[in-house]
């Protein structure tokens, strides 16, 4: 049952990432990214079972937490970029003007 | 001070927990870590003002359960929406009226909006949250009113 | 007394799996990105619940259960706050949800 889990897992995040390529949007490539983060931590803490190595759970925990961090930094980050890029377009037209 | 107490114990309970070794060297250098985190957070200033930890009552587990009610329910009618298709969905957005008078009451009441597959906070703002909901059926619950009506009794 | 956990964590994790996979085929098949978060939120609230459920009950000792309840909290604390700041995010950029119209009632 443990395989089975892990390979339904596996689909998803397939699925997940063929939305992460194909994703119209932004922040529909974030959303695919968060939700492949959260298959990441199920499938580790899966495979340490698989293995019969718990320890592999401490990793899980670290990846939930960066996923988090990972989310809100794109989206801190996403916003500074647009605004840096419409300050650079500005000072550019000014320049040419 | 009092908060700063409670952070170290929970920070060493957290590190106990996780680390399994207990020789001398292993303990001072979690010593040594819950120091430095402890220092951290006092020189952001974030302690003790802007840190509001919630009292654990019995409404607070009763709260949960019903949560966890609510959240098998609304997984059961989103995943169905999902396999029948698109024709199934009717997404909807609405500003509904909060009754919370606490921050930590909003923010409860937000994230439990947000944690039911099927209606998602989209922003907050004063006593107004915007809210994204998958079926109008679940946008209707919420605007019956029982999961404020919880929330807000948390409160007291 | 084993058998019976046996099946139960077995019933919670192919459940698990099951609402995983019905996350993907959601996140491919909504047609917009307000809609898609609520798809995530499928995977992210029970799909992980139950798997982690279903791997608590075949714990080898006590610090083991102790980080799956870690892991478990940690993903219904943090996924509302990230799939609320995305939102907020989309829709302060201007990204406008599609809505469905009042006369058409359930098309």
């Amino acid at each position: 049952m443990l395989i089975a889990a892990t390979v339904a897992i596996l689909v998803a995040m397939f699925l997940a990432m063929i939305r992460g390529i194909v994703g119209p949007t932004f922040y529909d490539r974030i959303l695919a990214v968060n939700m492949f983060g959260t298959k990441t931590v199920l499938f580790i803490s899966l495979i340490g079972f698989v293995m019969g190595r718990p320890e592999f759970l401490d990793i899980a925990i670290v990846y939930a937490l960066l996923n988090f961090i990972s989310v809100i930094g794109v989206l801190h980050f996403s916003g500074s970029v647009e605004f840096r890029h419409d300050d650079h377009d500005n000072s550019t037209v000014e320049k040419d003007s | 001070m009092r908060h700063t107490l409670n952070l170290s114990l929970i920070l060493a309970v957290f590190w106990l927990v996780n680390s399994g070794h207990y020789n001398p060297l292993m303990l001072s250098l979690a010593a040594v870590s819950v120091a430095f985190v402890v220092y951290i957070t006092h020189k952001m200033d974030i302690v003790d003002h802007g840190f509001h930890p919630f009292r654990l009552s019995v409404k607070l587990v009763t709260y949960h359960f019903w949560l966890i009610k609510e959240i098998v329910l609304s997984n059961i009618s989103v995943v169905k929406s999902i396999w029948l298709g698109n024709k199934t969905i009717s997404p909807t957005l609405a500003t509904l009226s909060v009754s919370q008078k606490t921050d930590v009451g909003k923010v409860i009441y937000a994230n439990s909006i947000t944690l039911t597959p099927g209606t998602v906070t989209v922003g907050i703002q004063g006593d107004q949250i915007v809210v994204h909901a998958l079926l109008r059926e679940s946008m209707d619950d919420l605007k019956g009113g029982e999961m404020d009506r919880r929330v807000t009794e948390l409160e007291r | 007394m084993d058998i019976v956990i046996a099946v139960v964590s077995a019933i919670f994790l192919l459940l698990g799996g099951f609402l995983c996979v019905t996350g993907g085929v959601g996140i491919l098949r909504f047609p917009d990105f307000y809609t898609r978060i609520h798809a995530t939120g499928v995977t992210d609230t029970l799909g992980a619940g139950l798997i982690l459920i279903g791997l608590m009950l075949q714990v080898p000792d006590v610090l083991v259960l102790v980080k799956l309840v870690i892991i478990l909290l940690m993903t219904l604390f943090i996924n509302p706050v990230a799939t609320h700041a995305l939102a907020q995010a989309a829709l302060k950029s201007g990204l406008s949800p599609l809505l469905q119209s009042k006369n058409h009632k359930g098309g």
